[in-house]
Parts: C-alpha cells; structure tokens; sequence
C-alpha cells in the first residue's frame, strides 16, 4: 500500500480540479512514476467512496532507449559530422567511434561528408558541407516534449522502424472526487474482532467496504434429490387431505392381487410377458383367501355382482404367477379387500407413492421402473361429481386450476377419466392422470357394501417433477446417471408456485 | 390403446358434415376418443422410410384416432362414423338383423371335428350376401379384421379370422385339425402348392406372419378348414387359401372365426358382420350359418343377441352425481347406442345392449355411458364429505425424518434402481448369487433388469462412476427398499428398509463413516453400549476390505457392517479411490 503522505497528496490535487484530473498528470505534478499513482489510485479507492476512478486507455509516442540517447547526443549522422575536424578524419578512426557505422552511412546518404580513398596514409573522411540541421534529434526532442501531434505520421513510422520511437497504450485513471471525499486518510479494518469489541474501539474505526458483487463460499452441506423432494410435497398434500399412507413396501406382487383381483381378466395383453416383469423364483404365491379367490374365479369366469363376467376359462396357475407389481392399485385391492373384512364399514381416504415396474422399451422419458401416486376414497354413495371435486382439490394444492375430463378406458374403473390441465405454456390441454370408480366386479367379491362406491386417480412423480425442474431426459434424475450437480443445484419445491 | 387411421375427407362425407381439426378433436374428446395425429400416407413414408421412398405417395389428410381399448365397435370408418352419428342424434342406431337364407335354401354348415380339441376348439361362421365393395369399403373391411386380430384376438391367439368368396366354394365345411405334413394347398399371395411344413418355413421370415407361426407350430396337428371339394378355405391363425380370396368384385362372404376362446370368437364375428352389413342389398341383415360341433351339438351364429337391462333413473343419478329425470336419462343412453325407454314403473329404464357392445357388461358401463353423453365436463364438481384422520406409514415416517437429517449431516441423497444385474448385488460385491436371497425376473430384456437389488450399495457406487468428474469427496446416501426372499409371505419375498452411505475421497474415511453411524444412532436414540445400546465389532465380509470391516449390533441384534471397500469391489465399479460404506436396516427402530 503506498504511504499514507502521497495518498494525501494526490487528494489534494484531486481536490483543486474541478470535474476530474488523469492519474498522469498527478504523476507529472508530484513528479513520480505513474505506476506508482496507479497504486495510490488503488489504493484510495479500497477505502470506499473517497475517490472515483475511472479507467481508461491512451495511446501515445514515446522514445526508445536509442530514441533518448538521440534526443540528448544528437543523431549517429550528427555525431560523426560534428567528430570530423576541418582536415579530415582517417575512416578506421571514425569508425571506431560507438555511433561510427550508422552514423558514417547515414551522413554519407545526406551528403554531409565525403571520403577520400586515395588520400595518403589511408581512407579519409572530409566534412563537405559548413553546418548541418539534425532533423532527427529535432523530431525526437517534440516527442520527447509530448508534442509528437506536431509530426506527420510519415515521420513517426519512419522513426519507429528505426527503432527510435515506438507507439504504447498507456492505461490510467480519470480520477474524480467520490461521495464521501476528504483529504485525510483513515487507516481501514477488514474484519471486527473480538478485541475490537472488548475495547469498543470499533466505534472509532473504519471498516474497509465489502464486494458484494461477488459470490459467497457454498456451505459444506448435503442435499436431497429433486424426485424425493417432489415425493415429499405429495406425501404432504394428501396428509393435509386427510390421506392414509398404504403400506406399499412389497415390490413383489402376485398376478392374483395385481390383476385378478382388479377383474383385470387373464388374457389381458398387460399380463404379456412384452409388459409385466415375472418373477423366475420366487415363480408363484401361495396362500390366498381362498374363499374371496372362488369369487374372483366366478366373477371372472361367469359374472355376478350383476355382472355378465367376462367368460373365459380362469385360472390358479395364471393368479399364482409372482410379478413386480405393474401399479400400486395392487396394494389398494389388498387394503380394500382388509376393509371389507372389517366388522363394520368405515370410510376410508388412503393413498401411496411408490415405485411400480413395466417391462417396457426405454427412452427419455420411460424407464422400466417409476413412482405412482395414488389416491383413492371409499365410502358409501361417492359420484363422479365428487371424483371430480376431489381431484380439483388436489391439483388445486399443485396450482392447477383448469381441469377438464375425458372418457377412458382402464379395465377396473367404469367411469374411468383421463384428467387434462391447460397448460398455459404449451398453450393447449395436456394429460396429467388417470382417474376412476372401481368396478362392482372388483369391489363386491371382496366383501364390500354394496353401496359403497371407491373412487381413485394415479399420476406418475417423475413427470411433474420432470416438468418443475426442466428436465427432459429421465436419466438424468432418477437411477445411477443422475447429475450430481444438478441435485447439488436444485431449489426446494413448491409445488403451488 | 388401438389406433384407427381414417381419411378425413371420407369421415367427413360419412358424417355429413365438414369440421375444422379443433371442432373434430373436441367432439372426439367428449366422446372418449383422442384424435392422436393428423398426418397423410405421403408423412408417414417420410418420416419411416426418408423422402425418396416417399414420392408419389398420396397426401390425403389421414385422421389417427386413438379408440378405447374395448370399443370394438369403433375399429374401422364404419363404426365410427355410427357411433357418432347416433351421439349427435343424426341416426338412430340400427338394428341387427340375423336371417335365413333368403331362398328358403339351407344355411351354410361349418362341421367341427373332435381333432381340433386339442389345438383350436371353437369356431363361429356367418354370411354376407349381396355385399357391394368399392375400393375404400374392402380397405376398410380388410383393415378392420386386422385391427380385431391385434385386439379382441390377441394376435390371434385367441381367435382368427378367415374370409371368403362364397361363390367359389361349396359347403358344407370342414374344421379339422391335421398333420402339417398331409396339409397341402395353394396359400394367398403364392403361386403354387406348399405343404403346411413348408409354409411355416416359408413365412419364418415374413415380417407380418412370422409372428402368428408360435401359435400353432409345435402342434401335432394344424387346424384346417376345407369345402365340400376338398378346397382349402383357411388354415387358422396363419393363412387362407389363395382360391376362396375375396375381391371388389365379390358379392357373397362366407366368414368364419375359430378360436380358444369362444366368447371372444362370438365377439369378434358379430364386430365384422355389424359393420359391414351396412354394404349388403338388405342393410344390416347377416344370413345365419350353423356350426355342427364333434358331439353333435348344433349351434347357430352370428348370436346378433341383444339384451335388456333393467336399472333406476336414480341409480344413474346417485352414482353420476346428476338430477335428470327417466326420460332424459333414457335418452342420453340412446344417443350411446343403447336404446332405452322410461317402463312406467317408477322410475326405472329398459336399456336394450346391442351385439356391437360387447363392452357393457355391467351396469356401471350403462352409467358411465349416461355420464358420457352427459357430458363429463357439465357434472357439478363436489368434495365427498368423507371424514378420515391421516396417517403415515410408519416405515415412511422414519424415512422422511431420516433423510432430513442426513442431508444435514453432510450426505447427498441418491435414487438408484431397484432392478439390477446379477453381477452388480454378486460378483461386483464378492459375493455369491446364491447367499443373497435375491428374487429373480424371469423375462428381462436387458441384463439390468436380472433381479430385485438385495442392497443400495451398488447403486450408490454406480452413482459414483457416473459422476468422477464431481469435486471430492463425494458423500451419498439413500434410504430405500431392498428385496428379499422370505418363505415366510405370501408371495415369498419381502421388501427391507435399508439405509447405505458412501464416503468417496482420497483417502478411505472409515471415521467419516463411523462418525455417522454415530449420528445416525443418536437420531435414533440409541447410546453407544453393549447391551441396551449399539456397538461395532471386527467381522469378515467379502465386500470390505480385510480388517477394515465391522458388523453394527443395536440392542444385541445385527443390523448390518461398516468399513472400507474392498479394492476389488472399488475397480470392479470402474472407482480409482477409496471407499468406506455403511449399509444398515432401520425396519428394527420402527
């Protein structure tokens, strides 16, 4: 840091010019080297707003090291001239002399001087001419003088490629007073300190202003991945609707509670091998309850419930067959089938968000495995009119209002609903979840009342939480390809906002 | 879901009525159809086959309308067209008619042979006399056929349809099953005889039938349909016969289906014979056919039935959640091709299912109907007043709370798979398959999809590879399920609740990882101690690296290991540095 008297010098210089002064001229005035006037400025201006600087570049002429011994000695041609008594010089004594040899061809081109090869005794040098002009030394003195704008440009590059003058970019600064100027320095503190605060003596002081334009040091902390993150807003949701959690931690499902039992019937192409993942071992399940096992048959088989059934020949060995379960609607059937053995009937609200598995062709947005959301109510005289309430309710809580409903179909619920949302970005209706009442075939062999109506919507997690986060290829969040950086970097959510 | 490709202007002329692609798509959107994509022959050849092949191709507008699953109905321009006419109330539904033969003559008899027990037991016939085709209408016709394959029947595992020229053939018929080596007849689009053996071999590598050979191939016997002069009509799911073929010209069609499942057959037959009998000289008459079965039993097709049910105006209003009255329900009904009428009693309305809809099997699909016409999007929206306090799964809960505080505790969350390859839960980790208790898929495409993962560890590894370039160290965590064999379920296999953390740095960090454990029993609370607490003992484990491993006990049970990897394990993970782990199940502080 440059001392604390040349700081005060240069303010007050800075003080008696109105409008500003170049660091130059400061260094002109106080007659030191600019460079150290740029540490001054530097220096000032890390005490917050004593000064303004501002910088700028200039382009000027300045001499050589040859330039400057010309401009003080005068030319090589010059010096060899002014060397050369009346009676001559010996060429081999001139040429001896530092500026002999340029200086010799130089006076020679200008006539100045001529040479005598056939003098006795060895070439001689004879001064032709009384007095001579030294241009050259004139033109550098003016340069030398900062007056090089009275030469022509011609003159300049000829003496730049004789290595006498050279163009150079001078950086400086325009230096104005700043809002809180004053010509005293106070000595600035970095940081407060535990002494400093002991002693009070940070009434006194000045603290050296901070740069909050730059960034902070990232805290050493872990982070959640954006999917859970969303998982974790579904989960709240439903619980502020009153929702169950189903106890979904069974990837393992049997085809019999996973179709079957969805009168999902056995010649279903999602029963495909191209589809559903099978289980080598363990192949099948074993215990059913088995009386509820003889109405899914029947039901299948030859109908009931008021149904015409589907009339196909049903059978154990299709039910047995163990799977990764292809929806969690599988554990709903089990948590409605626990309902219906209950004593008494009592309305229910459960949902799940869990993983589900498809044996499917990959690409960028479907992997073989994802999370579904689920929610589903049962109690007795639900209608569609209130599906639709509910589920208005529900994306309501994801800040989607605009909601309208299409006719499907999906082999459980009758109605079943397609949900579209208008996406004011995409400008038109898109799909986001599937909606439905379950069949009486599913729902009256397990037991239950038969006014009891079960209504029920599921969603994909990745798919909305995809769309939050801007991600398009479903690699890069979920599975071992994920990009750290981008769970590093991804902002909390609120799905409402 | 099944798509109908239509041209548009052809679908306009049939409904009477030109509409802009945003008026068509929302009529289909309130009808439960998607029109999924506009497009011509010409774009479709573009985008699959690039532009040469391309050129000359027609770029009539082409309509692609996705239609549900279970509307057989709706597979072809004639259905669809019906179906929405009636929805707009511009036709009234037709009534199917079967008949006799209209020269008092005898029905065509399709004669079943005990042989086809063991290969394709069923089949159904029908005829279409008088039928007119004009090039669009045999399109439509062949296409539909196609379509019925793909859906009702299975790529025709469960039932397959043959159509004939009835003028060029006599019954009646025979359906008998025989030896591919005593089959022999001149196949459609061939030019000369082959053997049943030889047509298998043959089509091996058609790409359209090669897919349809599995069914019948390692049978002892094909099944075969012949006339009454030893002509081959078809030899079922594969191919007919080239001399029955039906062209533009042919006036009269002897349909027949056979199938496994016969309810389906009935289905299908009655699907194809409702559409197109609009074609024949008497609109949607079908001549009756009879098909004599091996123990003597006679029945006759097309069933055509139509069946009444009987449900209240109020059953349709409570469930829909509407107030109309009787009439008005009964109207909605008819505008779905189920022509109902208000019976007198009370409120109660005959609804009579037509043989088109098959779908209707309960009255839940008559409601859903009433709803559709309805109009989903005018039913008032109302929240169920169902009253129930919330819960969260316990296991969940603890999750949830667990996560947090690894977070906190320094740790970033991964997701990994729960599917995996053999190699990654058993040599990758020095183990052997057989000790992991791992399930097994049966059917996987690819072999990262071999089994159920029976630990997070190598996924969280794999997360690691992925991410090299990532400033050390790297510090993961996930809390999820693993699967396991258990004898014990119903299935026999349980999923586990595990809890595993990775410390990846240049130096192993095996007290980074303990300095966890501890903090993680301190969520828990549980104190460090040897009986009511939780402490770490040396133990061997082929995944970690020798004397650098201890199995975690919590109140005297084990509930899983620490220490630093195995070097192997490292490379195997395509990892340079060292790794310390913990792998823990949290199901015991539930």
């Amino acid at each position: 840091m440059a001392d604390n008297g040349l700081l005060e010098s240069v303010l007050r210089l800075v003080e008696k010019v109105d409008g500003g002064t170049d660091s130059q001229d400061v260094a002109a005035d106080l007659g030191v080297d600019h460079q150290v006037i740029v540490g001054a400025v530097k220096s000032l201006q890390a005490l917050g707003e004593v000064i303004s600087a501002e910088q700028k570049s200039s382009r000027h002429w300045e001499l050589t090291g040859e330039g400057r011994e010309i401009a003080e000695q005068g030319s090589h041609e010059a010096r060899v001239f002014n060397a050369i008594p009346d009676e001559g010089l010996p060429q081999n004594q001139l040429m001896k002399m530092p500026s002999g040899k340029v200086g010799f061809s130089k006076a020679m081109s200008n006539k100045w001087i001529r040479l005598d090869k056939a003098h006795e005794g060895g070439p001689r040098v004879f001064k032709t001419v009384e007095a001579i002009e030294d241009t050259v030394r004139d033109k550098l003195q003016l340069v030398q003088k900062g007056q090089s704008a009275k030469l022509e440009d011609k003159e300049k590059n000829e003496l730049k490629k004789r290595k006498l003058l050279s163009e150079v970019t001078v950086k400086s600064y325009w230096i104005t007073k700043g809002s809180s100027f004053s010509t005293t320095i106070t000595k600035q503190e970095t940081e407060l300190t535990p002494e400093m605060i002991a002693s009070g003596s940070w009434k006194e002081k000045k603290f050296k202003p901070y740069n909050f334009e730059a960034m902070g040091v990232a805290p050493d902390c872990g982070h959640l991945h954006p999917l859970m993150k969303v998982r974790t807003q579904f989960r709240q949701i439903f619980l502020e609707m009153g929702f169950t959690e189903m106890p979904t931690n069974n990837f393992i499902e049997s085809s019999f509670w996973n179709f079957d039992s969805l009168f999902q019937p056995q010649q279903h192409p999602a029963r495909d091998q191209h589809d559903t993942f099978f289980i080598s071992d363990p192949a099948l399940a074993h215990e059913f309850p088995q009386d509820y096992l003889e109405r899914v048959k029947k039901v299948h088989s030859e109908g009931g419930y008021g149904s015409q059934g589907y009339k196909y020949d049903w059978k154990i060995e299709e039910a047995q067959k163990n799977l990764l379960r292809t929806h969690t609607t599988a554990v709903s059937a089990r948590m409605l089938y626990k309902l219906a053995q209950q004593e008494k009937f009592t309305p229910v609200k459960y949902f799940s968000i869990d993983r589900v598995f498809r044996n499917e062709t990959l690409d960028a947005t479907h992997l073989a495995e994802f999370h579904q959301i689920e929610g589903v109510v049962a109690d007795y005289g639900l209608t569609l009119g209130n599906l639709m309430g509910i589920l208005h309710q529900f994306f309501t809580k994801l800040g989607i209002t605009k909601l309208r409903f299409k006719p499907a179909y999906n082999p459980y619920t009758e109605p079943s609903m397609e949900v579209f949302s208008y996406h004011e970005g995409l400008k038109k209706w898109v799909e986001v979840g599937n909606s439905g009442v379950f069949r009486p075939e599913m729902l009256l062999p397990m037991g239950l009342p038969e006014g009891v109506s079960v209504i029920a919507w599921g969603l994909s997690l990745e798919r909305p939480t995809m769309i939050k986060y801007g991600i398009n290829n479903i690699r890069e969040l979920v599975g071992h390809k994920v990009n750290l950086q981008m769970v590093y970097d991804s902002p909390i959510c609120r799905l409402d906002s | 879901m099944p798509t109908v490709s239509v041209k548009r202007d052809l679908l306009f002329e049939a409904l009477g009525q030109k509409y802009t692609d945003e008026e068509f798509d929302e009529l289909c959107f309130e009808f439960g159809l998607e029109l999924d994509e506009i497009t011509s022959e010409k774009e479709i050849l573009i985008r699959e086959q690039g532009g040469e092949k391309a050129e000359g191709a027609s770029d009539v507008v082409l309509y692609k309308i996705d239609v549900p699953a279970n509307r057989y109905d709706l597979l072809c321009l004639e259905g669809l067209v019906r179906g929405l006419q009636v929805f707009k109330e511009k036709l009234e539904a037709p009534r199917y008619k079967r008949v006799s033969p209209a020269d008092g003559g005898e029905p065509q008899r399709l004669v079943i042979t005990e042989e086809t027990a063991s290969v394709r037991p069923h089949a159904v016939a029908a005829v279409l006399r008088n039928i007119t085709f004009t090039q669009e209408r045999y399109e439509s016709f062949i296409e539909l056929q196609e379509k019925l394959h793909q859906n009702i029947c299975r790529k025709r595992t469960l039932v397959a349809i043959g159509t004939h020229d009835l003028d060029t053939i006599s019954g009646p018929f025979t359906y008998t099953a025989k030896p591919p080596g005593e089959i022999r007849f001149k196949p459609l689009s061939q030019s000369r005889e082959y053997t049943a053996a030889e047509l298998m071999s043959l089509y091996k590598t058609d790409s359209h039938l090669r897919h349809y050979l599995h069914i019948i191939e390692n049978e002892p016997l094909y099944p075969i349909i012949y006339d009454s002069n030893g002509i081959v009509l078809s030899m079922p799911p594969i191919i007919n016969g080239d001399h029955s073929k039906i062209s533009l010209n042919t006036k009269n069609i002897f349909i027949e289906c056979t199938a496994t499942d016969l309810t389906k057959a009935k289905i299908t037959l009655d699907m194809v014979v409702t559409m197109f009998s609009v074609y024949c000289d008497e609109p949607f008459t079908v001549e009756e056919a009879e098909v004599v079965y091996p123990d003597g039993r006679l029945s006759v097709y097309p069933e055509l039935a139509y069946r009444t049910e009987t449900l209240s105006g109020d059953f349709i209003n409570k469930r829909v959640g509407i107030n109309e009255s009787a009439e008005s329900i009964a109207q909605l009904l008819t505008r779905m091709c189920l022509r109902s009428e208000v019976s007198g009693e009370g409120d109660l309305i005959q609804v009579e299912i037509p043989p088109t809809r098959a779908d209707v099997i309960h009255a839940c699909d008559i409601m859903e109907d009433a709803a559709i016409a309805y109009g989903f999007n005018n039913i008032v929206r109302s929240t169920p007043r169902t009253y129930t306090v919330a819960n969260q799964l316990p296991v969940n809960k603890l999750t949830e709370l667990l996560r947090q505080d690894l977070t906190a505790a320094g740790f970033t969350e991964a997701l990994t798979f729960a599917l995996c390859s053999e190699e990654d839960i058993a040599d990758k980790l020095r183990k052997n398959i057989t000790e992991t208790r791992a399930v097994h898929i049966s059917n996987p495409k690819t072999a990262d999809f071999q089994v159920a993962r029976t630990s997070l560890l190598p996924g969280l590894l794999k997360t690691i590879a992925a991410n090299r370039k990532m400033p050390l160290p790297l510090k993961l965590f996930e809390i999820s399920d693993v699967v396991l064999k258990d004898e014990t379920k119903d299935v026999g296999a349980r999923n586990n609740r595990r809890l595993c953390a990775v410390y990846y740095n240049k130096s192993p960090g095996f007290e980074v990882i303990h300095g966890l454990l501890d903090r993680v029993m301190q969520l828990l609370d549980v104190k460090p101690g040897r009986n009511q607490g939780y402490h770490i003992q040396a133990a061997e484990d082929s995944t970690f690296f020798p004397g650098r491993c201890a199995e975690i006990f919590s109140c005297g049970k084990s509930i899983g290991h620490l220490g630093v990897l195995h070097p192997d394990v490292i490379s195997r993970f395509e990892l340079t540095m060292p790794c310390s782990a913990i792998d823990i199940d949290i199901e015991p502080f539930l």
